[in-house]
């Protein structure tokens, strides 16, 4: 299953699961990552690692190993 | 802008205690401290509370006659608890009973903020929701519906803004008119029909008795009956229930089918969510859609950029580390020195001469004080200026950015992005360094990076290495220099190593972080901020400093018998050198006048140099640069500079650290490994040299 770090910059994607851990997971949730949500993939660090997400109007950046753990499905 | 009408001065007599107990909860940079200092002004005092890892400030005003007690707690996201700061503000809400709370929303980002707002309602206490930056939804062109979500969520909502003073008034005199009257708020409905059967199923069952953390409180049941059904760890265990509720609430839960994409937690912030989002949808109306490309899209664009995000970060740290520790933060530095060792100094010196003070009393004045304290003090401009500029790249949210683009290499040693300004200070000086370190979220972390910021050799130590090159290195100047703070940096990431396990305990930083919008910093805000912190430092390191520098004033001034003597040599400083001094000959520099420069380091890094030409009897930097020809081995020097790279910091700097750390027992364990370490590496270095010069 395609995670969040399948998107390209610019590229949108529905929250489908979120399968880490109990912590991380209620941490995600709580920033509003939640199945059914809508996810705007924004860029990724000069690095490579981290990258920066937008949430219901909120920019969000993760770690690539977190973000590893949200699924997504894509937007029709 | 603001809709509300202040309360009547005649509700305000029915108003009976005189004394007010209000919390101020939100999500990180939602504008909390900012009204928190538009609220207590130059009130508050920041206090540290024991037992807790984060601090949670405590200030004051008066309004109306009436005593309002604000407590400015951590920001968070939610009310389950996984970070320190949500179980102080949690443990806050639900022990300390406030009389009232309000909710600070930011509501350029509503629906996340509200997210908090619906667990708040929860708790069934007396509430004022504030939403703040409703100056920049203006700027926005969006508009939002107060009365919609007034009647909807049914507590007092007010439109504020904290950085520009918009409603505080209007928020002041509601705080008193509704904090009065003991209002609830009335739960609007979140949850399906079928999870609120459940819950107040729970609730039902929780009627029937129970301890919380072993005693009974007045906690609200259907708060505590969500909390059941989410399987909150912590609520758990604190609640003491039969076995025959367990079961029966267990039996209750199962009603509730769980998609195999979720758990009880999620079904709870799904529900949540889908109310925020159903609300906003009808009353805020959005001039732009989500997908808009802001002004903050555009900076970001630049400034985290592949090829530029580097060089753009690159350049504002040099210039940042350029203003405060190049020209302009030297000047205001000397000028400050001059005036409290030569004017402030001269003047006092002169006075207690006039006054017939005694010898010692003038030594300890001038010699002790001023010189130990005043040095210290000089660098007062340069903290000033260092956080004058990293507030700004903090309020203006630059800070989070570079923690963007750092966080890969710094991950490496098991921090996070934010570690990594503190680390560069520390070549400037570690003890705003080591202050600077507030920036990080997490104790763990900020305790790490503490650890590692001392081997960043600091500013200070620059004279000492100065001195030796000029006399033993001249042809090879800057591979010296280099060598020495790329040392330095091999020694931190070393540490890091070493005390990863230990400190952080198996846990990497996570890196979920807001990027928030960029704002033009306030200069009102960037006053306090900067104030606070040269406060601290004047206070606190020189209440300890001033303590210490008279312990070495002390042992330098007089011999065992606690008389005073005229030469150094003879001082109880002396004899201890010249005891402990043969522990160095394995690093190549035994001799006893080095050893007592190194620990007139103590007080001063400089004060390496300035002890070395006093007790070498010398006169000037010309002569030293002879002595230590004659003295040191280019081997023993190079080993010598190793030690001072690597040893324990300033007393000034250890007060800071001991302050920052909480612990005596982490400063102590920093301590010794400091000067283990360096004694290792010292001692390594002159005999793989002498090895290998032989060799040769």
């Amino acid at each position: 299953m395609k995670s969040v770090n399948d998107l390209k910059p610019g590229q949108l994607g529905v929250v489908h699961k979120i399968t880490c851990e109990k912590s991380l997971r209620r941490r995600i949730a709580d920033m509003g990552i939640i199945p059914g949500a809508l996810i705007i993939m924004k860029r990724i660090a000069p690095f490579g690692d981290p990258i920066q997400i937008n949430v219901q109007g909120s920019d969000i950046s993760i770690r690539k190993s977190e973000a590893e753990n949200i699924k997504i499905r894509e937007r029709k | 802008m603001a809709t509300f009408t202040p309360t009547k001065e005649e509700n305000l007599r029915s108003v009976k205690s005189k004394n007010l107990k209000v919390a101020l909860v939100g999500n990180p940079n939602c504008g909390k401290t900012t009204l928190f200092n538009q609220l207590t002004g130059s009130n508050q005092h920041v206090g540290n509370w024991p037992g807790v890892t984060v601090e949670k400030k405590e200030g004051f005003l008066e309004f109306k006659n009436i005593t309002i007690n604000i407590l400015d707690l951590p920001g968070i996201y939610s009310l389950s608890p996984y970070s320190s700061e949500e179980i102080i503000t949690r443990t806050c809400l639900l022990e300390d009973d406030p009389d009232l709370i309000i909710n600070i929303v930011d509501a350029t980002v509503l629906e996340r903020n509200l997210y908090l707002t619906t667990q708040l309602l929860e708790l069934q206490k007396p509430m004022i929701v504030a939403f703040n930056m409703t100056d920049i939804v203006e700027k926005k062109g969006d508009v939002i519906d107060y009365s919609k979500f007034r009647r909807e969520l049914n507590v007092p909502i007010i439109p504020i803004s904290a950085n520009k003073g918009n409603g505080i008034k209007e928020l002041l005199y509601l705080t008193i008119g509704y904090a009065d009257k003991k209002g609830k708020p009335i739960v609007s409905k979140i949850y399906e029909d079928k999870i609120e059967t459940v819950i107040s199923k729970i609730e039902n069952e929780l009627k029937l008795g129970f301890s919380f953390n072993g005693v009974k409180r007045k906690i609200n049941l259907r708060w505590l009956a969500i909390k059941l059904f989410e399987n909150d760890e912590l609520i758990l265990r604190k609640v003491n229930l039969s076995r025959s509720q367990k079961e029966k609430i267990r039996l209750y839960k199962s009603i509730i089918p769980i998609p195999d994409n979720m758990d009880s937690q999620m079904i709870i912030a799904d529900q949540r969510y889908k109310y925020i989002y159903k609300l906003c949808k009808n009353a805020v109306k959005r001039k732009h859609p989500l997908e808009h490309i802001t002004l903050t899209d555009k900076i970001d664009r630049i400034v985290t950029n592949k090829f530029l995000a580097v060089p753009i970060f690159v350049l504002i740290m040099i210039l940042t580390f350029y203003i405060t520790f190049g020209p302009i933060g030297s000047f205001f530095r000397m000028q400050f020195e001059f005036f409290i060792k030569d004017i402030l100094g001269g003047n006092i010196s002169n006075l207690l001469t006039n006054l017939g003070a005694a010898e010692w009393t003038k030594s300890l004045i001038i010699g002790g004080i001023i010189e130990g304290v005043g040095s210290v003090i000089s660098f007062l401009p340069q903290v000033m200026i260092l956080f004058t500029l990293l507030s700004i790249l903090e309020d203006s949210g630059y800070m989070a950015r570079a923690a963007f683009i750092t966080d890969k290499l710094l991950r490496k040693v098991g921090l996070s992005g934010r570690a990594f300004v503190p680390l560069l200070m520390g070549f400037g000086c570690t003890v705003p360094a080591v202050l600077g370190t507030r920036i990080l979220e997490k104790e763990e972390d900020k305790k790490l990076t503490i650890l590692m910021i001392p081997f960043m050799s600091c500013s200070a130590k620059m004279p000492v290495y100065a001195m030796f090159i000029a006399a033993l290195f001249k042809e090879h100047q800057v591979l010296v220099i280099s060598s020495i703070y790329l040392l330095g940096i091999l020694m931190a990431i070393l540490t890091a190593a070493i005390f990863k396990k230990p400190v952080l305990k198996g846990n990497t930083a996570s890196f979920l972080m807001e990027l928030p919008e960029y704002r033009f910093p306030s200069f009102k805000n960037l006053c306090i901020h900067v104030g606070e912190r040269v406060k601290d430092f004047v206070v606190k390191a020189g209440t300890i400093l001033l303590a210490a520098t008279i312990v070495i004033w002390f042992l330098q001034s007089f011999n065992l018998n606690l008389q005073m003597v005229p030469d150094r040599k003879d001082s109880i400083l002396a004899s201890f050198g010249m005891t402990i001094a043969p522990m160095f000959s394995l690093c190549g520099f035994g001799d006893w006048r080095a050893t007592v420069s190194l620990l007139s380091g103590l007080i001063a890094k400089e004060s390496v140099v300035s002890t070395m030409a006093v007790l070498y009897g010398t006169g000037g930097l010309v002569g030293t640069s002879q002595v230590i020809m004659d003295q040191f081995s280019i081997i023993s020097a190079y080993a010598f500079m190793v030690f001072v790279l690597l040893y324990t910091p300033c007393v000034a700097a250890l007060s800071t650290i001991y302050k920052e750390l909480k612990s005596f027992k982490w400063t102590a364990i920093a301590v010794a490994y400091q000067l283990t370490l360096a004694w290792t590496v010292s001692a390594i270095v002159y005999q793989v040299g002498i090895f290998v010069y032989n060799v040769i």
